[in-house]
């Protein structure tokens, strides 16, 4: 039986994402660990969170995982959701400037302030619903999702990665932001697929699929 | 095309089975709660909010199951809200399955539990519901006053100062019902929408007086509501939410179909 890690570390609630895993693919074991030989033994790594990056970093190092999701970003699988994504970018601008992990080079920065949609109307923040995802690539994660299929989105945060090769998908809000990033065996997303119904349901039974190639 | 604006149906739960009161007295009883939050997962819903009025405390584990049961099947956004006081009752809605909680008389009661628990969880899944009620007379500039008790208690809080501070406090978002139109089915109170919405940077949830699928759109176009919440219209398949989406979306709105 192959097995999904999901990376417990006290940065929210694992209920939803554990469900979804369950339910995308039932012959998979999915176990909420916060220990190293756990996360290194499984065969497939989730790395969700939510809330600030100051306490999500804070907890990673309290924790000694930081080291570990280097190694794994190196080995398996790995898919970060939400501030799990904005984790493996080299560092945010959120708490006065926090040092993250550098799978992926790059910034997490905020939404400008004062955002203007075409009516004039001004933008809410965090910026919270469905929004389209625009695919820039081919990728197993995306296999059977429609181009511009709408997902969940909570967040005030985004990646801005350096490279503009390993943007696999943008959003609009007002301008595309990037929202999904894809390197070699690591796949991550602003979004939440598991609570972004038929579709994200599809991305995580992709992901239980996946070999790590692009 | 962008942010879709979304259209979430309440289910008001007292111990375990959905109800809608009209005006808190004809209560009529419309279904399992489970069965019918999936109903309007397949039509679409945008997120699902459920509303638990058990009156007694022993019956309160009642939502908590309902929530854990929906949670395992359903996969959008889910909240809870009623009777929500302590970091622990918001502990364990979110271990439930809950994305966010409401929380209503206890933030007017101890405005510092708001900030408490959005520390402690999150801004995001910290929505603070506000119940008001026009106090203004004809012919005065408009104002609104925060209501608790099913809107029979006044609190001399004025309602936009109010949804400000609450949002400072760390509220992700504002679900805004007027009392005076909830359950009379003649629409949301615009005014009322509209300043609330512009006066937050956080997304805003009408609520109260939905009767028909205009004025649904009416809460997007003139409210300037992020969100729309309607009960009843959807409880008795008068519409459903692949209708009323349909409806917004030739009026020009935005919405995930």
């Amino acid at each position: 039986m192959s097995s999904v890690a999901v990376i417990d570390y006290g940065m929210g609630n694992l209920h939803s994402i554990v469900k979804a895993l369950q339910h995308a693919a039932p012959e998979v074991d999915v176990v909420c660990v916060s220990d190293a030989d756990s996360i290194l033994r499984a065969d497939r790594v989730v790395f969700p969170g939510v809330g600030a990056i100051r306490d999500c970093m804070q907890a990673l190092n309290q924790l000694g995982l930081s080291d570990v999701i280097q190694q794994v970003a190196k080995s398996k699988p790995l898919l970060g959701i939400c501030l799990g994504m904005q984790a493996l970018l080299s560092d945010s601008e959120e708490n006065g400037g926090i040092k993250c992990l550098d799978v992926f080079s790059g910034h997490v920065v905020h939404f400008p302030e004062s955002l203007k949609d075409s009516d004039g109307n001004s933008l809410k923040i965090p910026h919270m619903g469905w929004n389209e995802v625009h695919q820039l690539q081919q990728h197993p994660l995306w296999e059977n999702i429609p181009q511009d299929s709408r997902f969940y989105f909570v967040h005030s945060y985004y990646a801005q990665p350096n490279d503009a090769a390993i943007m696999a998908a943008t959003t609009q809000y007002p301008d595309a932001f990037t929202c999904a990033l894809a390197q070699d065996n690591v796949f991550a997303v602003q979004f939440h697929p598991e609570k972004s119904q038929a579709v994200g349901l599809q991305l995580l039974e992709n992901f239980m699929h996946w070999d790590g190639q692009a | 095309m962008s942010l879709a604006k979304r259209i979430i149906p309440c289910l008001d739960v007292d111990n375990g089975r959905v109800v809608k009161g009209v005006k808190f007295v004809d209560i009529r009883d419309a279904g399992d709660p489970v069965e019918i939050a999936r109903r309007y997962d397949r039509e679409g819903a945008d997120e699902i909010t459920f509303l638990d009025i058990t009156a007694t405390h022993d019956n309160r584990d009642t939502i908590v199951h309902v929530v854990e049961q929906v949670a395992s099947e359903v996969f959008i956004p889910l909240t809870v809200g009623g009777g929500i006081r302590t970091l622990d009752d918001i502990r364990r809605m979110l271990n439930a399955g809950a994305d966010k909680v409401g929380i209503n008389s206890a933030a007017v009661a101890n405005p510092e539990f708001v900030r408490e628990a959005a520390e402690r969880f999150g801004s995001q899944c910290i929505v603070v519901a506000i119940d008001a009620k026009k106090v203004s007379q004809a012919g005065e500039p408009s104002r609104w006053e925060i209501f608790t008790h099913g809107g029979r208690k006044p609190t001399g809080i004025d309602a936009i100062a109010w949804a400000k501070k609450m949002v400072d406090y760390g509220a992700g978002e504002i679900l805004l019902t007027s009392m005076d139109r909830d359950g009379t089915r003649e629409g949301f109170d615009l005014p009322l929408t509209r300043a609330i919405s512009e006066a937050v940077p956080v997304p805003v949830i009408a609520s109260g007086g939905v009767g028909n699928l205009d004025h649904l759109a009416d809460g997007i176009i003139e409210g300037k509501a992020d969100a729309v919440l309607a009960a009843s219209i959807f409880h008795f398949a008068e519409y459903t939410i692949e209708q009323a989406k349909r409806h917004m979306a030739s009026r020009g709105i935005e919405v995930r179909l």
